[in-house]
């Protein structure tokens, strides 16, 4: 057997894990690391400029990849930056590994420099986390913590390492365990073939069904058996947020995403159902609005990996525990060797509602109010020139739910946002830990001049590493959905969401940092600067776009109502 | 509702932060909480009452169930059990009040523990309610100071919280 240092083992045991790329950045209490990472040829190490950063690449790497991204910070002030990526993968279920220093276990409890109780400030934002307390403990530590990130309902795991367990001065015999034992810790996977019979029974007969798909379908590989599931139904089809290309959106049972800013169609169709199968979602409160008023003539089947989950918001009353793709897959053969009769006419009925629901708004929006260029065009324009291919990230706000509402995503892992904390600057590092997770593909950070600015420094970064992401800036000058939540709620006072003519000239400012920078206020500029954006393949882009900053964000659902009830523009209401 | 959860634990540094943080994390009550080993040295019992709704309880036993140290978990308010908890409690006892105490203390089958001039430290086992009734009974006047356990249980019968 081998003799590896602690700081060996860790490095040898994130590789014999299949990690490629670790994200980081270096500080006193993980310098042992750093000397073992520099000693070896097998893992990459990106380097960020805010560890913030590291900690949404390794998250948005899971997201794309569907393996768990790894992220690497030091004691201190170190470990507290990634604290904000943690939240974020923690609240969207996403698999993710924190290696994060610790001063030197003698001197943990003194407030000795750079000591932060990481441990216990990510309690609450971790699905578990681990101290090393000796350094033969590294290896089954690594093997429990990736184990425990990717089954069930996945999570961030971190690992608080003290630099004395890294010290190169001792070694030991590195194995790497094959297994994973935890007698406290089991996964449920298959669903209850009794509730899903029913669960079917109930879905064949209905009227008015609807599936309502969330983030589980897609980080639970469950896209193509849902697509199965709902075309054998012929029921419509509506995406969470989160769960955006885990039914395709050009396909005609799709009737676009629901909530506070979901489609009109979605919404009606939601609201007017008697059958609801809610997979992989979490009845959010941006989904359901009053949850007293939420689907009140429905009967809800909710199929999810996390018991917690099931009757949390919402009362439901046929639950499927189990994971997404394996229930989809029984529910598929009970629908294709079922002997019921499903209630064509009603259906039909049914189908020529939702029609005239999608005739009557389908994401209108008025080009006519302004000379202005309109955010929703731009989107429009971004998925002609990607012609849908593109992996989408996004920042938080406005610019965030055009691009859920415009742009049509048909494959899973394709649309990478911060749905459930909602975190401005998450974007760009998304968009980098994208590209280094799929080299391949095209990738756009959709943005805004608000959030952009909260790690801006990783342009930086994508120089250092040659990352051509594309970044497209709905520029209106303002926190957008900040101040249309102050036009319809506080009478148009505009309290701290503008910056009185501060804003940096973000074409320069994408120059100094050695990549392209690219304006466009008018419409007519738009196609033909959005072709020329995408035909520099090898560059960064940052394409600065003014946009009428009057526009806001609609459907948007009235707070307390049901949801049917949604304001459709300034003026209309439902 | 009143409910008492008792589970077996990991018995590893951080693991009661865990279960103790998810209740503040999630705006959950605490009314009692009483840990100790159990004869295998890798667990701990843990024993604590709460008050929710149905609801509400049903996510917090789920949400425990979720944290990686509980190993086992039971409600056992849902079925028939024993419960106890212990009282020390340091009472004035002087003059005509010294023999109503001592009375008092033997109705509610009290021991007195330690004894001076003017103190009794009465001990007392028992539900929650009856070591109520029993500070209720001897008066706010007497009381000196009062330290309480928490409740530990078990399901009667052939029920058992083990591995």
């Amino acid at each position: 057997m081998e003799l590896l240092s602690g700081a060996e083992m860790l490095i040898r045991s994130l590789k014999d894990e299949g990690v490629e790329t670790i994200f980081g950045y270096p500080g006193g209490a993980v310098l042992h690391i750093y000397d073992a990472l520099f000693q070896q040829n097998d893992i990459a190490h990106v380097l960020v400029r805010h560890e913030q950063a590291a900690s949404h690449m390794a998250d948005a790497y899971s997201r794309v990849t569907g393996r768990p991204g790894v992220c690497l910070a030091t004691s201190g002030p170190g470990a507290t930056n990634t604290v904000t990526g943690i939240a974020t993968a923690y609240m969207d279920s996403i698999p993710m590994i924190v290696i994060t220093g610790q001063v030197q276990s003698d001197w943990i409890g003194d407030d000795a420099f750079q000591e932060t109780d990481i441990l216990g400030v990510t309690r609450p934002i971790v699905k578990h986390s681990f101290m090393i307390k000796r350094p033969e403990d590294i290896p089954e530590t690594i093997k429990k913590a990736f184990y425990i990130a990717t089954t069930g309902r996945p999570g961030p795991v971190l690992i608080d390492i003290p630099k004395d367990m890294t010290a190169p001065t001792e070694s030991y015999e590195y194995q790497y365990p094959a297994k994973v034992k935890m007698r406290s810790y089991s996964v449920v996977s298959r669903g209850h073939s009794g509730q899903i019979k029913k669960a079917v029974e109930l879905l064949i007969a209905a009227k008015r069904p609807v599936i309502y798909a969330g983030g589980g379908v897609v980080q639970g590989n469950g896209a193509e058996l849902l697509t199965s599931v709902v075309r054998e139904l012929g029921a419509p089809c509506t995406n969470t947020l989160m769960g955006l290309g885990g039914y395709p959106g050009t396909d005609k049972q799709n009737v676009g995403m629901l909530g506070m800013h979901g489609t009109y169609e979605a919404n009606m169709v939601m609201h007017h159902a008697d059958v609801v199968l809610a997979v992989g979602a979490r009845f959010d409160d941006r989904v359901t609005n009053n949850v007293k008023k939420f689907c009140s003539d429905a009967k809800i089947i909710h199929i999810d990996i996390d018991p917690a989950s099931i009757s949390k918001n919402i009362a439901v009353d046929i639950p499927i525990v189990g994971a997404v793709d394996l229930v989809l897959k029984e529910m598929l053969e009970q629908i294709k060797k079922t002997e019921l009769v499903a209630d064509t006419e009603g259906q039909a009925a049914w189908w020529k509602q939702i029609d005239a629901w999608r005739a009557f708004h389908g994401l209108r929006f008025d080009l006519n109010d302004s000379e202005l260029l309109k955010p929703q065009q731009v989107i429009e324009s971004l998925y002609k020139a990607t012609q849908g291919d593109a992996i989408i990230c996004t920042d938080v706000g406005q610019h965030q739910m055009f691009a859920a509402q415009y742009y049509k995503f048909d494959k899973p892992r394709q649309w990478i946002t911060s749905g459930g904390l909602g975190t401005m600057g998450f974007g760009l590092p998304a968009a980098m830990g994208c590209l280094i997770g799929k080299p391949d593909m095209q990738v756009v950070t959709v943005t805004g001049e608000g959030s952009i600015q909260m790690c801006i420094q990783e342009l930086s970064t994508c120089l250092q590493y040659g990352l051509p992401v594309k970044i497209i800036c709905l520029n209106n000058q303002a926190l957008g959905m900040v101040k249309q939540w102050q036009d319809m709620v506080y009478q148009g006072r505009h309290s701290s969401s503008t910056y009185e003519e501060s804003l940096p000239d973000f074409v320069k400012l994408a120059e100094a940092y050695g990549h392209v920078g690219m304006r466009v206020d008018k419409a007519s500029d738009l196609d033909a600067a959005m072709e020329e954006c995408f035909s520099l393949k090898d560059r960064l882009v940052f394409m600065d776009v003014s946009v009428d900053p009057q526009e806001h964000v609609y459907p948007m659902q009235i707070k307390e109502g049901s949801m049917r009830d949604m304001w459709l523009n300034k003026t209309e209401r439902t | 509702m009143r409910r008492i959860i008792s589970m077996l634990l990991e018995n590893e540094p951080g693991a009661l932060s865990r279960v103790v943080g998810l209740f503040s994390q999630r705006g959950y009550n605490i009314e009692t909480l009483t840990v100790a080993p159990t004869t295998d040295a890798t667990l701990s019992r843990l024993t604590l009452t709460t008050t929710g709704s149905d609801r509400v309880i049903e996510q917090i036993t789920k949400q425990l169930n979720k944290l990686i140290e509980v190993v086992k978990l039971v409600d056992l308010t849902e079925g028939a059990h024993i419960e106890r908890e212990l009282l020390l409690v340091k009472l004035k006892a002087t003059g005509a009040q010294r023999a109503e105490i001592k009375r008092t203390a033997d109705i509610f089958r009290g021991q007195i523990v330690d004894v001076n001039s003017a103190i009794y430290t009465v001990q007392l086992t028992g539900a929650s309610d009856k070591l109520d009734a029993f500070l209720e009974s001897v008066g706010e006047t007497s009381i000196l100071e009062v330290v309480r356990t928490g409740v530990s249980g078990m399901a009667r019968g052939d029920k058992v919280l083990a591995l």
